[in-house]
């Protein structure tokens, strides 16, 4: 009898834990079709929500989308606002020095878009003279600062990739570089198929570009990484992936 | 002229589409932004107006190391760039919350956005603040407390039923200002992500790209807002000043 | 000053010192060197966007005020609607339509590429200087709606029974006046101004703000940089409202 009775209480003592405070997981703000962007209603909708949905399911956690400001994102998570970041963050030694990575669940190559007009090629030579738009705090603004500094006209530095590409409609930036598939989106839209193509990829460079997309912790939060982690081999290995996957894209962007 | 016409008439016919209030409207959540923004506004000028009076409070009545710490409070705050403020505060205070709880041992709080920007914005109004409801009290006939305090009545009872009515018609012109820069200063919050009207309007310009309809629709909003705060002070402040003498003939 | 520093500001005084020393010896620091050049230039740009808003701003303000203080209505009214707008409508709403606006607006003008405007249109610091000129504007109309009907009636009465051409009047009596009386209010609303300057970040000027953004996203430090940015404009603020003060005190006044 009383060998039930602590039973009972033990499972539900795990059943209130797991009933415990959801895990806040950032994601930017500010729209990034097709992996996280509003709809009319308000709803986040993208690869990367259902993602989220997909991975904290595999991994028994209740998780709770928190839209946090992309250029504070990674404060909001030291400071304990919320304790995951999953928003397209890539993997670099820069942000390791600061935050905790999972393994990585997707890594797509990164891109040039210029003028249809403009023959360029995705390097510091093509890109001489001209003025390139970045988004702030992202791989693409330090690749941009470390090897075309001294090529190109100016960098200019957006607050979102939509208003980089925005500007490049509208004619005040010659090119802009981000990740493929978030520039695919914009190359599929009226504005974007009539002005722009992309140029080419950009030289690797695993220091700058990382190695891929993960979800960023706490340094130190070891327990709620084993949980990511876990959660992402089980979404890979039972298909969910390709499931989540395929309204959005026609191959697997897990990448090498 | 019959090409441009219809041009502009599809181009009105697809603006109103994008603004329905049902999806695929954005209306709905540029209204619901609009209602954030105006919970902000009042929660960051009911705590403005808080930290005002007891600033005001000290400044006038308090000794002299609470008079020092008062002016560099307000100094400072109104020397330096809302924006920069929102950004030290909001990372600063949430931070310290979590600190002060983790070294006591309890586990950290999330604090909702929505208090972390009405704290942010309550502090900065409340340096404003001090300042108007300071001049306003300066500017109550001494006589009448002069005449309470000869009567006996005890501070607490003095302010409350001598001082603050009084103040009130003095205080409004400049509350009324504050409160105008509350409503605008929300709109900094979309640079911390924060879903108030301007935010909500960039994400739905971003996802349509209707950028001027948007920030047309969303500069009408808040124009409406201002008018109709700006009609509703007035009529307060003709009824706190009920009874007074006019000004001018 | 000897009546300025009392024992406990003395003792004030000491503490804050206290504060400061610890400050520049326990924070992070080391990042200052290595941007040291952009911040002199995000300074330059800052104070030459105030500057330059602030008089093109006043050129505007003067006739606006003028307009609703004596203005026949068809001048008064559209004057009235353009201050109403101006100050009921957030400034970063109105750089952002400015900017993103009318850059939405140019592909659908193809002739603008090659027209002599294009590399000022092109650039974001004409969008930047022309939301601040005319939110400037818009206030100070306001307030020299309210100095222009201030200036005693007398004055304006004697000079032109002495016959004096109406624009003498406006120039060399009804003007300065008016200036005067307005003058300790503009002194505030220049370090309104200041403080307004930072928006123009998020249009990718490289301000003084911009430059801090910059270094928090380089180096993920999040206080030393805004604390650091915060003096500056701290001592950007006191240097105005002391020049104000002189320039105050250089012009002669009798009160009445």
């Amino acid at each position: 009898m009383k060998k039930l009775a602590l039973t009972l209480t033990a499972v539900l003592m795990m059943g209130g834990a797991a009933m415990a405070t959801p895990v806040k997981v950032g994601i930017a703000a500010e729209p990034y079709p097709p992996f996280a962007s509003p709809d009319a209603s308000g709803k986040w909708v993208g690869w990367e929500v259902d993602m989220i949905g997909a991975v904290c399911k595999a991994a028994e956690m209740e998780c709770e989308i928190v839209p946090v400001a992309w250029d504070g994102i990674i404060p909001a998570l030291t400071a304990g606002q919320i304790d995951a970041i999953m928003a397209s963050m890539s993997i670099t030694e820069e942000r390791m020095k600061t935050i905790d990575f999972s393994n990585k669940y997707y890594n797509t190559p990164t891109v040039i878009v210029g003028p249809k007009a403009d023959a360029m090629t995705a390097d510091a030579e093509g890109l001489k003279g001209k003025i390139l738009g970045v988004q702030v705090s992202t791989i693409h603004e330090a690749y941009a600062q470390k090897h075309f500094k001294d090529a190109v006209a100016e960098i200019k530095v957006y607050q979102t990739q939509d208003e980089a590409n925005q500007d490049l409609v509208a004619g005040r930036i010659d090119a802009t570089q981000a990740d493929s598939i978030a520039l695919d989106d914009f190359l599929k839209s009226e504005a974007g198929a009539a002005c722009c193509e992309v140029k080419g990829a950009v030289a690797d460079d695993p220091d700058v570009l990382g190695l891929g997309v993960g979800v960023g912790l706490r340094k130190g939060d070891e327990e709620l990484k084993a949980k990511f982690n876990a959660g992402i081999a089980k979404v890979l290995e039972d298909g969910t992936y390709e499931e989540i996957s395929k309204p959005y894209f026609s191959s697997s962007i897990y990448g090498g | 002229m019959a090409v441009t016409a219809l041009v502009g008439a599809a181009g009105a016919a697809s603006m109103f589409e994008l603004l329905q209030l049902s999806p695929p409207g954005w209306g709905a959540n540029l209204l619901r932004g609009l209602w954030n923004s105006i919970l902000i506004a009042c929660g960051a000028f009911g705590l403005g107006i808080g930290i005002g009076t007891l600033g005001a409070f000290g400044k006038l009545y308090g000794g002299p190391v609470l008079r020092d710490l008062l002016a560099v409070y307000t100094t400072v705050v109104r020397a330096v760039p809302e924006l920069v403020l929102i950004l030290i505060l909001y990372y600063a205070v949430t931070d310290a919350v979590n600190q002060t709880l983790l070294a006591f041992g309890y586990d950290r709080i999330q604090i909702s956005g929505l208090a972390a920007g009405i704290a942010v914005l309550g502090v900065v109004q409340g340096a404003y603040a001090t300042e108007v409801l300071r001049g306003a009290i300066q500017a109550v006939p001494a006589g009448q407390i002069e005449a309470a305090r000869a009567m006996g009545m005890p501070p607490g009872l003095l302010a409350r039923r001598v001082t603050l009515p009084l103040m009130l018609s003095n205080a409004l012109p400049g509350l009324a200002n504050l409160w105008l820069v509350a409503t605008k200063d929300t709109a900094l919050l979309a640079v911390v992500g924060f879903g108030e009207l301007t935010q909500e309007t960039r994400q739905a310009a971003g996802a349509t790209k209707a950028y001027f309809t948007f920030f047309m629709a969303a500069g009408v909003l808040y124009l409406i807002l201002s008018i109709g705060s700006g009609w509703l002070f007035a009529r307060l402040e003709r009824r706190a000043r009920r009874g007074q003498p006019e000004l001018h003939g | 000053m000897r009546a300025f520093w009392k024992p406990h500001r003395i003792v004030m005084a000491l503490i804050a010192l206290v504060i400061v020393v610890w400050s520049v010896l326990n924070l992070r620091w080391d990042w200052v060197p290595n941007y040291l050049g952009l911040a002199a230039q995000g300074i330059w740009r800052t104070i030459w966007l105030l500057a330059a808003s602030i008089v093109l701003g006043m050129a505007l303000a003067i006739p606006l005020g003028l307009a609703q203080a004596v203005g026949p209505r068809i001048l008064a009214w559209p004057a009235r609607t353009f201050c109403t707008v101006i100050r009921g409508t957030p400034l970063l709403l109105q750089l952002w339509l400015l900017y993103y606006g009318l850059g939405s607006l140019f592909p659908t003008i193809p002739w603008i590429r090659q027209s002599e405007f294009w590399p000022i249109l092109r650039q974001a610091w004409p969008y930047g200087l022309l939301a601040l000129t005319l939110s400037f504007a818009g206030y100070e109309g306001e307030v020299m709606r309210g100095a222009f009907k201030g200036v005693p009636k007398g004055q304006l009465e004697a000079a032109r029974a002495m016959g004096m051409p109406r624009l003498t009047i406006l120039r060399r009596i009804w003007l300065p006046q008016a200036l005067h009386r307005a003058l300790p209010t503009l002194g505030g609303e220049t370090v309104l101004q200041l403080k307004a300057t930072p928006l123009v970040a998020t249009i990718t000027v490289v301000d003084i703000y911009a430059v801090a953004s910059r270094v928090r996203q380089d180096t993920f430090i999040t206080y030393e940089p805004l604390l650091l940015l915060a003096v500056v404009y701290m001592a950007i603020t006191g240097i105005i409202v002391l020049g104000f003060r002189w320039f105050e005190g250089r012009i002669p006044s009798r009160v009445a």
